[in-house]
């Protein structure tokens, strides 16, 4: 299992677009990408449980990567996000 | 004649016929079925339809909205393939042994409310999305085409609400405004309006009886007029062509040149406070940026802002300007603009006091953030970095030290950046008179004319009772603007005006005669500017 966290910088939140592009991003990994604010947590691969999270500017946002190739998957979601969102 | 008001989403004029837009059919029957099978396999072929004509929906808002507006149809599609949401719907289907409509209008409700109920207005609003594709599954199940009703000639769309797949599918040709009941001005109709740059009210009790009469938008007042009389139809016949003229004139500049008649090239950039400006900078054809505020991104916030969010907006703003020149001013607070968290004392001259460098030269930590963030960004693009209420050269020098400090922190770290111009604001008279040897110091000056004519006429800005004689035609003030663009060219600044004045139509001559190099306005004057700087000659005359 590997996780990293990320702040939300842009001002309306993880708003449909982002959102889009993350599980967009996540549906391409072999490995299950979970989604955590706070004690909820969501499948990253489904735009309706990352949009249920309702995350917000600035919340800190957890992503959990499982599977066989979670180190590599991790680092290219984590640098995917970095840059895109 | 009926007069309702409305909340504007973009200023304009529309006249035209009301046309009442109604979805299709929504009641949705249940019916027991007997295949489940052949039910689902109903269903996915549904969805897979509904797949199709969002990705043609997807292709055409590209082309007329641009790839931002688009992408929420990408998001329908992931919406309509979503695990969750197909998963409820084929288990309607098989435990309830219903048919594939009913399953899909009743899992689009119990989505649609899981957003209704959360707590932020722009996640609420997104229940119109989850709403909208499971009504398009729902009309490929009936066989009902999604038509918009629009005739050949050009209406105004009056309807409870707008999903963003029914405006963009509808022609644009024919659409003079839009006016609903429901909707924010977050909402995807709103963007797409402004995009559209079409008339818009939301919030307006309508009603169905208006469909075919003639009305008017008043997008300035937020005014529908259903069936106005002669008058009103008359007033506003008048503001429209006017705001044609006007339109027509301006947007024939755009792309030209900011240039005298005799070839004298000015910069003509603009002003912004915050990132969700540089969209109208765009649309309005700046040069670049001549003044971009960063107090919004201490003002937004609880706390000061980390290296990394001011990182973002500036990078952002860079990016989206293209190698265009954006001029950051450092953070100006203190004055008129207070900030919770700095925990300011209280002054009883605030405008003299502990505001804009002075603190910044005082609280070097949250200087050197700022300054970090900036050379960090200007990677992406063409960044400047401009320095508020200067009076004296040694602070210039410290700012430099401090400056040269935070790079090679920058080197330490291994991380690059660009190569930026410094300059300051020439808001103090004192800047002014020493304006000579501080020129030798910086790479631009920039004239903020507001605070200039306060401290040159000794005139609070604040105090209305003052106002007529706060004139910022003072020949002290144009002399300093003269003394301030003469010392700086002496010594190889460049000099510009960013404060109010710059879109001062009446002094545009006097200041290019002066020398002027550059004109910052908001970002709704660069083309007026622009008019009056082509329609005029820099050496028509002998400056007093």
């Amino acid at each position: 299992m590997v996780k990293f966290t990320f702040v939300v910088n842009d001002e309306m939140g993880l708003h449909a677009r982002p959102a889009g592009a993350l599980v967009k991003e996540a549906a391409k990994c072999t490995s299950k990408v979970t989604i955590r604010k706070g004690d909820k947590t969501g499948d990253a691969k489904r735009i309706f449980n990352v949009m249920g999270l309702s995350i917000k500017a600035q919340e800190e946002v957890e992503i959990i990567v499982e599977g066989e190739k979670e180190a590599e998957e991790a680092t290219a979601l984590q640098t995917f996000i970095k840059e895109n969102i | 004649m009926n007069k309702v008001y409305g909340k504007s989403i973009l200023k304009g004029i529309a006249i035209g016929n009301i046309l009442f837009y109604q979805k299709g059919e929504q009641s949705v029957k249940r019916v027991k079925i007997e295949d489940i099978q052949a039910e689902i396999q109903r269903y996915e072929e549904a969805k897979e339809k509904a797949v199709e004509q969002l990705n043609a929906l997807y292709q055409k808002a590209l082309k007329e909205v641009g790839e931002m507006n688009a992408a929420v149809f990408e998001v329908h599609t992931m919406m309509v393939n979503d695990g969750d949401y197909i998963d409820s719907i084929t288990n309607i289907i098989e435990t309830q042994q219903v048919n594939a409509e009913y399953a899909v209008a009743t899992t689009g409700d119990n989505f649609a409310k899981m957003f209704s109920e959360m707590d932020d207005d722009y996640f609420k609003a997104r229940a119109a999305d989850v709403k909208d594709i499971s009504e398009r599954i729902v009309n490929i199940l009936c066989g009902r085409e999604y038509g918009d009703g629009i005739g050949e000639e050009p209406v105004i769309v009056v309807a409870d609400d707008l999903a963003p797949s029914e405006t963009v599918q509808m022609d644009k040709d024919k659409l003079l405004a839009f006016v609903t009941r429901h909707g924010s001005s977050n909402s995807h109709t709103a963007i797409l309006a402004r995009t559209m740059n079409i008339p818009a009210l939301i919030g307006v009790d309508i009603r169905e009886e208006w469909d075919g009469k003639l009305a008017a938008v008043d997008g300035y007042d937020g005014v529908l007029y259903v069936d106005p009389d002669e008058d009103i139809l008359k007033k506003m016949k008048l503001r429209k062509e006017e705001d044609e003229r006007t339109r027509s004139l301006l947007q024939d500049l755009k792309g030209k040149e900011d240039v005298t008649l005799d070839g004298r090239k000015i910069k003509l950039y603009a002003n912004i406070g915050g990132v969700k400006d540089v969209a109208s900078v765009l649309a309005n054809d700046a040069a670049g940026i001549g003044l971009f505020r960063s107090e919004f991104l201490y003002l937004e916030t609880d706390d000061y802002p980390s290296e990394e969010s001011q990182f973002q907006a500036y990078k952002t703003v860079a990016e989206n300007m293209a190698g265009r020149k954006v001029i950051v001013r450092t953070l100006d607070i203190g004055a008129d603009k207070q900030i919770g968290y700095f925990d300011l004392e209280r002054e009883d001259n605030p405008a003299m006091g502990y505001r804009a460098i002075r603190i910044c030269l005082d609280r070097v930590e949250i200087f050197k953030t700022q300054l970090r963030a900036l050379l960090r960004a200007s990677v992406f693009g063409n960044i400047a970095i401009m320095y508020p209420m200067i009076i004296s050269v040694d602070e210039v020098r410290r700012i430099k030290e401090i400056m040269d400090l935070v790079k090679k922190e920058l080197e330490v770290d291994g991380i690059s950046y660009g190569d930026v111009e410094q300059g300051i604001m020439i808001e103090t008279p004192a800047a002014v008179m020493i304006s000579d040897q501080l020129a030798q110091e910086v790479d631009f000056f920039s004239i903020g004319t507001n605070d200039l004519t306060q401290y040159t006429l000794a005139i609070d800005r604040q105090n209305m009772k003052l106002d007529n004689i706060y004139d910022s035609h003072h020949p002290a003030v144009l002399r300093m603007i003269q003394m301030t663009i003469e010392n700086g060219h002496k010594h190889g600044c460049w000099v510009g005006i960013c404060g109010e004045l710059g879109a001062d139509m009446t002094l545009t001559q006097k200041f290019i005669e002066m020398g002027i190099d550059e004109l910052s306005v908001s970002p709704s004057y660069v083309l007026p500017v622009r008019k009056r700087i082509r329609e005029i000659r820099a050496n028509s005359m002998t400056v007093e």
